[in-house]
């Protein structure tokens, strides 16, 4: 990274750290809401964007996290001892997901994980006794760190944007890393990738494991910040939103979640003012980004490059 | 004289679906360090015969040995483990790495253990390697850009250079001339005989152009329907009024 982009992203990270004494208390819940759905696409990029697997289940993952922090929390749990047990969960359950992958790939696979999503979607459903079924879980307690309740929305939008700085440098640690070369060689040629002796098996399932495990430490922080969970945020068309944001951000990009997340959670909050409209602008306005720029809205840049050096 | 002992043995090996004999009954020796042609018309099984040396698809019968090991059947991650190493038909690069990467992809693999290499530097101590394999092929200018941006014969250099990457002991390459322009063809000949010179691996070469195959290979097979129907010296092969046949017509 050039000093010119340090400084930038420096710049972006501070600018967003000062933005919650300019917003009132909906403004600064939709910012930390944005910080736990860019956990959740960072860790659907990996997925889908470098190493290329199809995912349409990451929504589930998403809720295992939110539940095992709904009910862990209300025991009284300390936060980061839930944070790890919902990470870990996720990477198993993840690691299972990854098998089907292992044989079918593309739409074959989507359905597969979208299988996936609407089994876990019914039993935080039907299991009642130990989901609250669709009356949910209320009364989620906010963690406190070393004595210092983060109750407040201020205090809870810092440790929320902490965290996701700290995922987000795993992450680009992970993918600097040879794990990261081999997850896009398996993305960009799985039979070339085998015969150069990467283990795709190994890495396919990896992509898997991580990716759910991202999603379920922002299902952790989700449950915190909203103090209430119900099957429906975790419904398999919250994946195809998930998938929406790496996409439209642009898939196997690092910097692509952020943008992607804007368009989720905050786009549709500044259409608002278009009333009914709102869902059909949104939509066209999806459409119209993936005609124009289907490398999405990180390839922007790029884009202007190419067309200087024509 | 004493012949050094061999490196591949192919011993009587089958593929057949069904009534058709892809591969017939094919036995083959590489010794350390030889370079063995295989040619034959379109649909001689030659392509089969690699891809199930390669362990790409199971043989019907027959054995595969590498340095004394049976490896008949094995996933061609374990023989990529075991150094061997192959090119294929069709272009193979990683479109969306630069070519760099692309190198490294090839080689990181061997080194260290999977977690190991979870800590490893990014370019998992191949920057060195990986400039020497650049210099070799003329790479060094594109080094930086994704693979998939290049030209063919680019991605041709780079598709081969990878399969060198990790110093095999073995490759087994598969039409490295196709699709390339005639000036590319003698600096591939040249930058194989180096590579074999210098690295002292055994080549097992898949190839139409008898030119490069004649200068290339002191020992060439030549393979019908399956069988191999002659072997030899390429000029041996060249005068024989079966080879001729099969690749002419009556």
């Amino acid at each position: 990274m050039t000093r010119t982009r340090l400084f930038m992203l420096a710049v972006a990270l501070i600018a967003f750290g000062v933005l919650p004494f300019f917003l009132k208390s909906y403004g600064l819940y939709l910012l930390t809401l944005f910080c736990v759905y860019l956990m959740a696409t960072y860790g659907l990029n990996l997925t889908v964007g470098y190493a290329g697997q199809m995912s349409l289940g990451h929504a589930a993952f998403f809720g295992i996290g939110a539940y095992h922090a709904a009910i862990l929390l209300k025991l009284g749990w300390p936060f980061l001892l839930v944070l790890a047990i919902a990470a870990v969960a996720c990477f198993i359950v993840g690691l299972a997901l990854g098998f089907p992958a292992l044989r079918v790939q593309h739409h074959y696979l989507a359905f597969a994980t979208l299988g996936f999503n609407v089994l876990v979607f019914l039993m935080m459903r039907n299991e009642q006794t130990i989901t609250g079924g669709t009356f949910g879980i209320s009364a989620i307690p906010r963690p406190s760190l070393l004595g210092y309740s983060l109750d407040g929305a201020i205090p809870f939008f810092y440790f929320t944007y902490a965290s996701t700085l700290t995922l987000v440098a795993l992450l680009w640690w992970l993918l600097r890393s040879p794990w990261g070369r081999a997850f896009a060689a398996l993305r960009d040629n799985p039979i070339r990738a085998e015969s150069l002796g990467i283990n795709i098996t190994a890495y396919t399932l990896l992509a898997f494991a991580i990716g759910a495990a991202c999603a379920g430490v922002g299902g952790v922080y989700f449950a915190a910040l909203v103090g209430f969970i119900e099957p429906a945020p975790f419904h398999f068309s919250w994946s195809m939103t998930m998938l929406l944001a790496v996409i439209v951000g642009g898939s196997g990009r690092f910097f692509g979640p952020v943008l992607g997340t804007v368009i989720i959670v905050l786009l549709p909050e500044w259409l608002r003012g278009a009333q009914n409209w709102y869902l059909a602008v949104f939509g066209f306005l999806v459409v119209a980004l993936m005609v124009w720029l289907p490398g999405g809205l990180s390839s922007i840049p790029d884009r202007f490059a190419r067309k200087a050096a024509k | 004289m004493t012949l050094r002992p061999s490196f591949l043995d192919v011993i009587d090996v089958r593929k057949h679906y069904g009534a058709i004999k892809a591969v017939d009954g094919v036995s083959l020796s590489v010794r350390p360090g030889e370079i063995v042609g295989v040619i034959g018309p379109n649909g001689s099984g030659k392509t089969t015969l690699f891809n199930t040396i390669l362990g790409q698809i199971k043989p019907t019968g027959g054995t595969v040995e590498f340095c004394g090991e049976d490896i008949t059947g094995m996933s061609p991650l374990e023989l990529a483990r075991r150094g061997v190493g192959r090119t294929f038909q069709t272009l193979q690069v990683f479109g969306r790495l630069s070519v760099r990467d692309n190198l490294i992809a090839a080689a990181q693999e061997s080194k260290g253990t999977m977690p190991g290499r979870l800590f490893a530097r990014p370019d998992a101590g191949l920057r060195h390697r990986s400039d020497e394999m650049l210099g070799l092929f003329r790479l060094e200018h594109v080094a930086s850009l994704p693979a998939g941006s290049l030209s063919y014969g680019q991605q041709k250099l780079i598709d081969i250079a990878m399969a060198f990457m990790p110093a095999p002991r073995l490759v087994l390459l598969d039409e490295p001339c196709a699709g390339v322009n005639p000036s590319l063809v003698d600096e591939l000949l040249d930058l194989l005989l180096a590579l074999n010179r210098t690295q002292g691996g055994s080549f097992v070469v898949i190839e139409h152009n008898m030119d490069f195959i004649m200068k290339l290979c002191p020992h060439v097979l030549c393979m019908v329907e399956g069988r191999v129907l002659a072997e030899g010296p390429p000029a041996a092969l060249q005068a024989n009024p079966q080879v001729l046949e099969a690749y002419l017509g009556n």
